[in-house]
């Protein structure tokens, strides 16, 4: 491993610089999590931590019809936005993905800045612009201009997953369907479709969760009818500190987790034959 | 066969023309209202203020303060990947993909809990005696920047990952052969090699800074104001949305600069060549 010339206090510092600071800065990266997660289980009312006691009283809480009323409107919303973002962002991302793979190089290098650019610009900039031109025009706020909202601002996402995919398909895949007499919807379904398909749910799983996540783009197109989840929970920390909260954050990671796994069996690479 | 695949990329331009690039437009045309006809007057107003001025500087400084942190944080996480198996290379993938989906409220939860009066960081302070009461570091500059660092780091790690797992390990064998030692071949290969990932992370890092509304408001409290919540507040309590365009304007003006500028470095030749 080593050379004979090698002092060995340098290399104990590069070892302590890169086991030691970087084992300690991946635990201050997973550590919040680990802790808002055992902060849910709390018995006490307070979110002193370490928690006072375990228990569900909080998931209880939540649950709870009566008491947590406004939260499950606020998910029910959230969860329709979410859905119907991700099928807003198929719609107009999948179809952009497969005409740049048709298109020269060149083309695509000047026309991708435009589509990708939601991605960089501040998205509450974003929500104000929209809010303005919306009421221009004469709409309200409401749960279907956040849709579009989502659509426009988080759609970048889906090409962007999608478009990876596509650039590594080879192309005489689909012209070997067409020789063979496939018409260009039967080459879209049994041939370009499938092998997009791991791209396709990556983008909708990030838009899913980026949508899901959004405070900015809600907080200036939903109406105050349309409560939405994330919106719902900054009201809560900001008003009073609310252990619901905790519970809260313990059912979103633990649904971002399961998430990740199922991700993680459907787009494993499939073993080389 | 070539340029037929123009009418499918049709309906997304067509989306990002009308729904994103023209409320842009509007957006900058109504920055320009004042109250007698177009003028500049809004630029004028609020740039004229001590207090916005300091809030546009304080929002620069917390961007450069969360990428420097980032990076600190953030190369020895890549350089604990590339010294790491295979096994062990999966799981830094994962611990780091966590964080970066969570929600951010959810996120910025968790950092209320860390950096309050009972929070661990306060316990452990008073049990070590190195504090004599209890204290919160909510509403500091200092808990602001601890919060924003692990929630924008994940950005930084990605790229840096992207690239090394791309790199065959013969390059720094080859180094370690010719008889550098550890901190040699950090500075002349891996570093340069990190570079261009570097500066995509720091991009996607100052543009997060820029917009993380909700962790500002909730743990810079107060007494640290940072442009997205003077936007806010011109459109949620004033109702002013001309001035709250005219500081989106600034805000896009000043990130968009910056943006430029680091994009334009990642793309010079002669300073990432090696990569």
């Amino acid at each position: 491993m080593h050379s004979p010339r090698e002092n060995p206090f340098p290399v104990f510092l590069y070892r302590a610089f890169v086991f030691g600071f970087g084992g300690l800065s991946l635990i201050y990266l997973v550590a919040p999590i680990v802790i808002a997660i055992t902060m849910s289980f709390t018995a006490g009312q307070t979110l002193k931590y370490p928690p006072e006691g375990f228990s569900l009283r909080w998931y209880e809480a939540l649950l709870d019809p009566v008491r947590s009323g406004t939260e499950h409107i606020a998910a029910g919303n959230s969860l329709k936005i979410a859905v119907l973002a991700v099928l807003g962002s198929l719609l107009f991302a999948v179809p952009a993905t497969i005409g740049m793979a048709r298109m020269r190089r060149s083309t695509v290098n000047s026309l991708e800045p435009f589509l990708l650019a939601p991605l960089v610009l501040p998205s509450l900039v974003y929500g104000l612009a929209a809010l303005i031109v919306a009421n221009f025009i004469g709409f309200q706020p409401s749960l279907w201009l956040t849709v579009v909202g989502h659509v426009v601002v988080f759609g970048p996402l889906m090409y962007r997953a999608a478009s990876v995919v596509a650039q590594g398909i080879n192309p005489s895949l689909a012209e070997a369907s067409t020789v063979m007499g496939a018409t260009w919807y039967t080459t879209l379904r049994r041939v370009i479709l499938p092998l997009l398909a791991p791209g396709i749910l990556a983008g909708a799983f990030l838009v899913f969760i980026q949508s899901l996540d959004n405070v900015s783009v809600s907080l200036f197109l939903a109406d105050a009818q349309t409560t939405v989840l994330s919106l719902r929970m900054f009201a809560l920390i900001e008003e009073s500190l609310d252990v619901r909260v905790a519970a809260m954050s313990g059912i979103l990671i633990g649904l971002t987790l399961v998430v990740m796994l199922v991700a993680r069996r459907v787009l494993a690479p499939p073993r080389q034959a | 066969m070539k340029a037929s695949g123009f009418p499918y990329v049709l309906p997304m331009l067509l989306l990002s023309v009308a729904f994103f690039a023209t409320p842009l437009a509007v957006l900058v045309g109504f920055s320009f209202i004042g109250p007698d006809g177009p003028s500049l007057h809004n630029y004028a107003r609020f740039l004229g203020d001590a207090f916005n001025y300091r809030v546009l500087i304080n929002t620069a400084k917390l961007g450069m303060q969360t990428i420097a942190s980032t990076t600190l944080l953030g190369i020895p996480i890549a350089l604990l990947y590339w010294h790491s198996g295979k096994t062990a290379r999966q799981v830094i993938i994962f611990l780091t993909l966590i964080p970066m989906l969570t929600s951010n409220v959810v996120r910025t939860f968790a950092w209320i809990v860390i950096l309050g009066r009972q929070g661990p960081i306060s316990e452990t302070f008073v049990a070590l005696g190195l504090a004599e009461r209890p204290f919160t570091l909510m509403s500091t500059e200092l808990g602001l920047v601890l919060a924003m660092c692990q929630i924008d780091l994940p950005l930084i790690i990605l790229p840096l990952i992207a690239i090394l797992s791309r790199t065959p390990v013969q390059f720094t064998e080859a180094a370690q052969v010719s008889g550098a030692g550890p901190w040699r071949i950090l500075v002349t290969v891996l570093l340069p090699m990190m570079l261009p990932g570097l500066l995509a992370g720091w991009i996607l890092v100052f543009a997060s800074t820029s917009a993380s509304f909700v962790t500002q408001a909730v743990i810079g409290g107060a007494r640290n104001v940072y442009v997205p919540q003077l936007i806010y507040r011109e459109v949620g309590t004033l109702f002013d949305w001309p001035m709250a365009s005219a500081i989106a304007v600034v805000l896009l003006l000043s990130t968009g600069i910056l943006l430029v500028a680091m994009t334009t470095i990642s793309r010079h030749r002669r300073l990432v060549g090696h990569a």
